[in-house]
């Protein structure tokens, strides 16, 4: 197994093993579950076979779900020395962070994974666009490691959980809401710039089912963007 | 594979941790590093593990430098604090470090059991890490780092929290493993270093003060031979007279008048216990005691690293 998937194995394990798997997942399920299908304007009440609440809601419940799960991964490695450990077997940087991204990407995947009944009972209700569904779980991926990139690089540079949580919440803030905002109260250059940084609007048009391929750009750079500044974080042994 | 360290320097800030020093270990060698806290041990150790960068100067593993970076399969590390992952079973965790380091997959289940054998853990191997008493833990941490069987070891401060009976089984453990690898280790119990170690370095305030065997160190140290004696059946001052006038006596000090007990300096290079036995003989007093004094390790270690 490549030292990426040694790590990515452990800290799965080490997810299912402290129980946060599992109350990751069955709190996202709850939730999305919830609005989806029973409360405010859930599938009933929307009259239509699709997903689209099912992706609004979600949006929201990752992007505070996903700081939780990346919290502890440099954090907790820098508070207990375990990160010396690390970094003094034969391996590097990037595959010490690529391996705890991916790690963080499962998990989500499974959460993910754990929804496809929302999807088996929606084919059962009426003529579901399955293009849409695709498209919208494929956005829902992307989005997911926008995030867990972000949440990385604020493990990165604390040894504080709850900092690392709360400075991934506030940058993720900017993309998920904040870019947006400021997008329609600029004009010219700065909005339209605000609105190429804004992930809705990227997630927004991939969820109807528009694959363009500026979106998928700005999400694998934004990912690569922080990936990366998690790894000089690490690599400057700050 | 020798370890090479050349000229080598760190600082934080303005505080220099390590200052240009320089030094050779070779395989089969164990090297004992000695030093009080804050002396640059610990930082000097992480440069050649490749966890600190260097500043200046280098450090060779079997000619090859650090900077490349990928010799850390090669070495074995023991950290200060032995950090451990506490949510891990034991076997687990010796299975993680030794996938890290590139071990072929089907060696692995042997290997880790050649080292639960080694490092006395078999009767702990499938409690979580975080179950075990601090010994265990520093036999866990001793496990993982020469799980790969690298040919240099580092070992910082291996022994702390072992109780004597596990001090002396891991010192056997390091020794035997020393005749063929490359061994450094730090340690504050100076003991220790001469019980383990072939060499022993001395650093202070980032600086080698000392180098050299055990032995080696204590003659340089020793310098002029001391004798605490204690003669009956005399009269003090006149045995504290003829003592004085002894051509190999250079300062003769009376410890207690009562009991007749002397402290005796010989001169440099000198030693006076054949013409103290015949003093006596010739006046008949009788020699109950003579104890040389030896120069401790101790003693070295704080004329070295006190200023």
């Amino acid at each position: 197994m490549s030292p990426v998937g040694v790590i990515a194995k452990r800290e799965v394990a080490s997810y299912f093993d402290s129980l946060i798997a599992y109350i990751i997942i069955v709190a996202f399920l709850g939730f999305t579950g919830f609005f989806t299908w029973l409360y405010g304007s859930d599938i009933f009440m929307r009259k239509q076979a699709d997903l689209a609440a099912f992706f609004g809601v979600a949006r929201w419940t990752l992007f505070f779900f996903i700081p939780a799960i990346t919290m502890r991964q440099l954090a907790e490695e820098k508070k207990t020395g375990t990160i010396e450990l690390l970094l003094t077997k034969a391996i590097s940087e990037r595959q010490i962070i690529l391996g705890k991204f991916l790690s963080c990407l499962i998990m989500v995947g499974l959460a993910l994974l754990f929804t496809l009944p929302y999807y088996i009972t929606l084919t059962q209700l009426g003529n579901v666009d399955h293009g849409a569904i695709i498209s919208g779980y494929f956005g829902l991926v992307l989005m997911s490691a926008a995030y867990i990139s972000i949440g990385l690089f604020a493990s990165s540079i604390t040894s504080n959980q709850i900092v690392a949580f709360l400075v991934a919440l506030f940058i993720s803030i900017f993309f998920q809401l904040l870019f947006d905002i400021m997008s329609s109260g600029a004009s010219g250059f700065m909005a339209e710039l605000f609105t190429t940084l804004s992930l809705s609007r990227h997630y927004d048009s991939i969820v109807r089912g528009v694959l363009d391929s500026k979106d998928i750009v700005y999400f694998v750079s934004l990912t690569l963007f922080w990936l990366m500044l998690a790894e000089l974080n690490i690599r400057s042994r700050n | 594979m020798d370890i090479k360290i050349q000229q080598l320097s760190k600082s934080y800030g303005l505080q220099k941790a390590v200052d240009d020093i320089s030094f050779e270990v070779k395989p089969g060698e164990i090297l004992g590093f000695l030093g009080p806290n804050g002396a640059g041990k610990t930082t000097t150790m992480k440069m050649i593990t490749s966890y600190l960068e260097l500043d200046q100067g280098d450090i060779l593993i079997g000619g090859k430098s650090v900077k490349g970076g990928d010799l850390k399969k090669y070495i074995g590390y023991l950290p200060e604090h032995n950090p451990l992952y506490l949510d891990m079973p034991v076997l687990d965790y010796l299975a993680f470090c030794a996938a890290l380091q590139g071990m072929d997959k089907a060696e692995i289940p042997n290997r880790i059991r050649q080292m639960v054998r080694q490092c006395g853990l078999d009767l702990e191997k499938h409690k979580f890490i975080r179950e075990l008493s601090k010994g265990y833990r520093q036999r866990v941490g001793l496990a993982q780092a020469m799980i790969h069987d690298p040919e240099v070891l580092i070992l910082d401060e291996p022994t702390t929290g072992l109780d004597p009976n596990q001090i002396v089984e891991i010192r056997e453990l390091i020794k035997s493993l020393g005749k063929e690898k490359t061994v450094i280790l730090s340690t504050h119990i100076l003991p220790e270093v001469e019980a383990t170690c072939d060499r022993i370095l001395i650093i202070n305030k980032g600086k080698i003060v000392a180098d050299g065997t055990p032995d080696l160190l204590r003659k340089q140290a020793q310098g002029q031979q001391i004798l605490q004696l204690r003669i009956e059946d005399g009269e003090t001052n006149t045995i504290f007279q003829k003592l004085q006038d002894l051509a190999t006596v250079a300062l003769v000090d009376i410890v207690n008048p009562a009991e007749n007990r002397f402290e005796i300096q010989s001169v440099l290079h000198e030693s006076s216990n054949r013409a103290i036995f015949e003093l006596c003989v010739q006046n008949n007093w009788i020699l109950t005691e003579a104890i040389p004094f030896e120069t401790k390790l101790e003693d070295i270690f704080r004329d070295l690293t006190m200023n």
